[in-house]
C-alpha cells in the first residue's frame, strides 16, 4: 500500500491550496497611505463625510489605543504585528459610499457572482419562486440562491450595496451600511454605538474605534419581526489591508432579527489583519439569532499567509426576556481570537452560543464565549464543538459568572474536542465564578480521537476516507449545525468537509 | 471468486505474525464456513480482506475475481463488492442510520459510475428491507448503532449487506451476542441473499449458526491456517469432539 499512498500525497501536494476563494480582483482603489496617525484617522472620516461627533469619538479611541499592550494571553502564536505597515482605508474607486445596483463597479458584481452571492434584487426573488420538487431532494449549492436573504456586501472599507432596502423600510426595518447609518440616523448610532463594547474595551476593539470603516447597521423598530434573514459578506480584496468593520444591531422591545455574516479574502502570502467589532443590542421581549459562516483564508499548508483574525462580539440582552443567540461556524483564518458573548442584564433574559470551531494545518483557534449574568432568571446555554487537524491547535475559552443579584441564574455548558490524527491539539479552558448561592452551572467536556475503528468502518461500506471522516466530523457537530438557518446549514456542512480536505493520509 | 495464497500477515504495531501461509479458495455461489478455536486468526483474516490498515501482508497475496486486492485501500474493496458484517458493529454519533445508508449507497454508485439514488427509490429499497429483518424505520432515525442492542446491530449490518448487495460477504461471528429469535431473522436475511453469483464467507465459533445457514464447505482455522477443510459434517465432528481432534491429526 505504501505506493498508493505516496501517489496521494504528491497529488495532494501539487493542489495543496485547496481554498476556493482565493482569487484576487483587480479594481482601481482609492487607498489612505500606509500607518496609523491621526491624520490617517481624520482622513478615513473626512472620506466617508462623518459628523465631527463621529472623528472626536474615533480620535478619542485611537489616544486610548496608543496607552494599550497587545493582549498576549491566548493561546496563538505569530510575529509582531507592524500596525504602521497596513493600509486601513481602501475602497474601490468607482464607488465613494453605498449607491444603486446600477452604480457599482461591474468588476465588484463579478467578484461577487463569483462568491456566489447574487446581489441583483430580482434573482434572489426568482430563486423564491422555484418550487420544483428535484430541488427539495437536493438542496442547491448556493444558499443565496435558495432563499430570500437581503444583503450588505462589504468590499475591503466600503459597503458597496445593500440589497431589499425598500421592502425592509416598508415594515420599518433599517438595514444600511454603518457609514449610511452615521449620516442618515446618527442619533441612533450615538445612542448605540459603543454602549455594549466601549471605545475602551481591550486592545483590537479600540483599535476598530478608531479607524473602523464600514459594515452593517440593523434596527428593528418595536414590536416588528424582520420580514426576511438579513445578512452581510464581507469581502477582503486589497493587499496589506486591515478590515475592519463595525457591525451594529438593534431589536427593540418585542423585536426580532436573524442576521448571517460570511466573509472571505484572496489568497496570499503575507498576513492580513481584520479586527471587527459587532455590538448586538435587545431590548424587552426582542430576540437576536446572530450566525457566522467565517472562512478567511487560512494560509497554505506550510502556514504561510492568512488571516489575522482578531475579533470582539458582545451582545446585551438590555430588556427583560430578551434573548441573543450566537451561532459561528469557524473553518478560516491562520489565528482565530473571538469570543462572542451575552450580558445577560435583562431579568429572565437568556444567552446562546453554539459553535464549531474547525481547525486544520498551522491554524490556531481561540475561540469560545462569554455569558456574565446579570439579571435574576437569566439562563445561557453553551454548546462548543472543537475540532483539530494537521498540526493546528484549537481552544475553547469560556467565562460564566453570576452577578451577587443574578438570582437563579443557570448555565448549561457543553464543550466536545475531536481530534484528527496526532500532531493536532485541543484544550479547553473554562472559568466559573457565581457570586450568588442561587446559581446552578453545569459543565461538560470531552475530547475523543476520531478512532481508526470507526474510519475503518466508515471505509468498509464504500465511502473514501475523506467523505468518511467529514461524515464523522458532521455526526459531532450536529446538534450546532442544526440551529443555523436552514438554508446555511447545507453549506457550513459542506463547508466543514472542504476544511478538512488534506487532514488524513 | 475469492483465492487466498499462502498469506502471510503481521500486526504492524508489534510484527506479531497471526496469518502463516493460509490457502483458501471460495468459489461463486459458495457458502464457506470458517470455524476454529479462540486466538486461530479468524477475526484477523476478515479485516485482513476488508483492507485494515492494522495488519501487513508479507507473504502470498489475495486474489478477488482473479485481481490481487492488497493495494486497494477498504473503501475500494467495499466497491468492488467485499462486504464485512463486523463482530463489533461502530457507533457513529449523529449521523442518522439513513442517512449513512444512502451516503454508503450513493458512494458506492457513484465508484461504479452510476447516478444516485432518487429519494423515493432509495425509501422504498430501506423500507423493504428493513421489513424483511422486522426492523423498525423509527430505528433507521437513530444514530448509527449508537444505543442499539447487541441483536439491532447485527440486523444493522445485515440490513447494511443487502442494501448494498456486494459479491463476498464476509460475516465475523454474525451470531454472537443473538438470541435464538434473532438469530433466525439475521440468518433468513442471510439465506435470501444467497445467489449463484454471491459468496459467503462464514466466521463462527459454534455450529449452531451453521444449522441456519448451512454451508457447502467448512475450513478449521489454527494458529494462521487453515489445517483441515471438508463439508458440513465437518462441523457436526468439531461440535462432537472438539477442536483436539483435528488439531492432533494436523501436527
Amino acid at each position: 500500500m505504501p505506493a498508493v499512498q505516496d501517489t496521494i500525497d504528491r497529488v495532494r501536494k501539487i493542489d495543496v491550496d485547496q481554498y476556493k476563494y482565493g482569487f484576487q480582483t483587480e479594481i482601481a482603489v482609492d487607498k489612505a497611505p500606509k500607518g496609523l496617525s491621526e491624520d490617517i484617522i481624520r482622513f478615513i472620516s473626512a472620506k466617508k463625510d462623518e459628523p465631527s461627533w463621529m472623528l472626536e469619538w474615533r480620535l478619542e479611541a485611537y489616544r486610548r489605543w496608543l496607552t494599550l499592550e497587545e493582549p498576549t494571553w491566548a493561546r496563538v502564536n505569530y510575529p509582531k504585528i507592524d500596525f504602521q505597515d497596513i493600509y486601513y482605508y481602501a475602497a474601490p474607486k468607482s464607488t465613494p459610499g453605498p449607491t444603486s445596483l446600477s452604480d457599482v463597479d461591474p468588476e465588484i458584481l463579478k467578484v461577487y457572482e463569483k462568491l456566489g452571492i447574487p446581489l441583483k434584487e430580482q434573482e434572489i426573488l426568482a430563486g423564491v419562486q422555484k418550487t420544483d420538487a428535484s430541488d427539495l431532494e437536493e438542496p442547491s449549492d448556493n444558499v443565496y440562491k435558495s432563499g430570500r436573504v437581503a444583503v450588505d456586501a462589504v468590499f475591503d472599507s466600503v459597503s458597496v450595496v445593500t440589497t431589499f432596502k425598500k421592502e425592509l423600510a416598508q415594515a420599518g426595518v433599517i438595514f444600511c451600511s454603518i457609514s449610511e447609518a452615521i449620516r442618515e440616523h446618527p442619533e441612533l448610532v450615538q445612542k448605540y454605538l459603543g454602549s455594549v463594547v466601549p471605545t475602551s474595551d481591550n486592545f483590537y476593539a479600540t483599535l476598530n474605534s478608531a479607524v473602523f470603516t464600514d459594515g452593517s447597521f440593523v434596527f428593528v423598530p418595536k414590536g416588528v419581526r424582520c420580514p426576511m434573514e438579513l445578512s452581510t459578506y464581507f469581502r477582503m480584496n486589497e493587499k496589506n489591508t486591515g478590515q475592519f468593520e463595525r457591525t451594529l444591531i438593534i431589536a427593540e422591545e418585542g423585536a426580532y432579527v436573524s442576521y448571517l455574516e460570511g466573509c472571505t479574502a484572496p489568497q496570499r502570502d503575507e498576513n492580513q489583519l481584520h479586527a471587527a467589532v459587532v455590538e448586538l443590542v435587545a431590548l424587552d421581549d426582542a430576540e437576536i439569532k446572530y450566525s457566522t459562516v467565517q472562512n478567511w483564508y487560512p494560509g497554505d499548508a506550510e502556514g504561510k499567509g492568512g488571516i489575522y483574525n482578531f475579533v470582539t462580539k458582545r451582545g446585551d440582552c438590555r430588556g427583560h426576556r430578551s434573548k441573543i443567540s450566537w451561532t459561528q461556524v469557524e473553518t478560516g483564518s491562520a489565528i482565530t481570537w473571538k469570543y462572542p458573548s451575552c450580558i445577560l442584564r435583562g431579568d429572565d433574559s437568556s444567552g446562546e452560543f453554539y459553535s464549531i470551531a474547525v481547525s486544520n494545518g498551522y491554524q490556531q483557534v481561540d475561540s469560545g464565549t462569554k455569558m456574565i449574568h446579570l439579571g435574576k432568571n437569566t439562563s445561557s446555554r453553551i454548546i462548543s464543538k472543537g475540532i483539530a487537524a494537521g498540526f493546528s491547535q484549537n481552544t475553547y475559552r469560556g467565562q460564566v459568572s453570576a452577578h451577587r443579584k443574578a438570582t437563579n441564574a443557570r448555565n448549561f455548558t457543553n464543550c466536545d474536542s475531536l481530534l484528527i490524527g496526532d500532531q493536532c491539539g485541543a484544550h479547553t479552558v473554562p472559568y466559573m465564578e457565581a457570586k450568588n448561592s442561587t446559581a446552578q452551572f453545569e459543565h461538560e467536556a470531552t475530547t475523543s480521537k476520531i478512532s481508526e475503528d470507526q474510519k475503518f468502518y466508515v471505509m468498509q461500506r464504500g465511502i473514501p476516507e475523506e467523505e468518511a471522516i467529514a461524515l464523522i466530523v458532521n455526526g459531532f457537530v450536529k446538534d450546532v449545525i442544526q440551529q443555523l438557518p436552514m438554508e446555511f446549514a447545507v453549506e457550513a456542512q459542506k463547508l466543514i468537509g472542504i476544511s478538512l480536505e488534506g487532514s488524513v493520509g | 471468486m475469492l483465492e487466498i495464497r499462502n498469506l502471510h500477515a503481521r500486526i504492524v504495531d508489534d510484527g506479531t505474525e497471526i496469518i502463516r501461509g493460509l490457502n483458501l479458495t471460495v468459489k461463486a455461489g459458495e457458502v464457506a464456513a470458517i470455524m476454529g478455536p479462540n486466538g486461530s486468526g479468524k477475526s484477523t483474516l476478515s479485516y485482513i480482506l476488508a483492507g485494515r490498515e492494522d495488519y501487513e501482508v508479507t507473504e502470498g497475496d489475495i486474489l478477488y475475481n482473479g485481481q490481487s486486492i492488497l493495494e486497494m485501500d477498504p473503501a475500494e474493496r467495499a466497491t468492488s463488492g467485499i462486504f464485512l458484517a463486523f463482530q463489533y458493529p461502530m457507533e457513529i454519533p449523529g449521523v442518522a442510520t439513513m442517512e449513512f445508508l444512502k451516503v454508503a449507497m450513493n458512494e458506492q454508485r457513484k465508484a461504479r459510475g452510476q447516478e444516485p439514488l432518487k429519494i423515493p427509490e432509495f425509501l422504498k429499497r430501506v423500507k423493504e428491507a428493513a421489513a424483511s429483518l422486522s426492523m423498525d424505520m423509527a430505528m433507521l432515525k437513530r444514530p448509527l448503532n449508537v444505543g442499539f442492542s447487541g441483536g439491532e446491530k447485527k440486523r444493522a449490518e445485515i440490513l447494511q449487506m443487502k442494501l448494498l448487495e456486494p459479491k463476498l460477504c464476509v460475516l465475523d461471528e454474525t451470531d454472537s451476542g443473538l438470541d435464538i429469535d434473532a438469530l433466525k431473522i439475521v440468518s433468513d436475511g442471510v439465506n435470501a441473499l444467497r445467489a449463484p453469483d454471491r459468496a459467503f464467507l462464514v466466521i463462527t465459533h459454534y455450529q449452531r449458526l451453521l444449522e441456519h445457514i448451512v454451508p457447502d464447505s467448512v475450513h478449521v482455522l489454527y494458529r494462521g491456517q487453515v489445517i483441515k477443510s471438508g463439508d458440513k459434517s465437518l462441523a457436526l465432528d468439531l461440535e462432537a469432539n472438539g477442536y483436539a481432534g483435528v488439531i492432533g491429526e494436523a501436527a
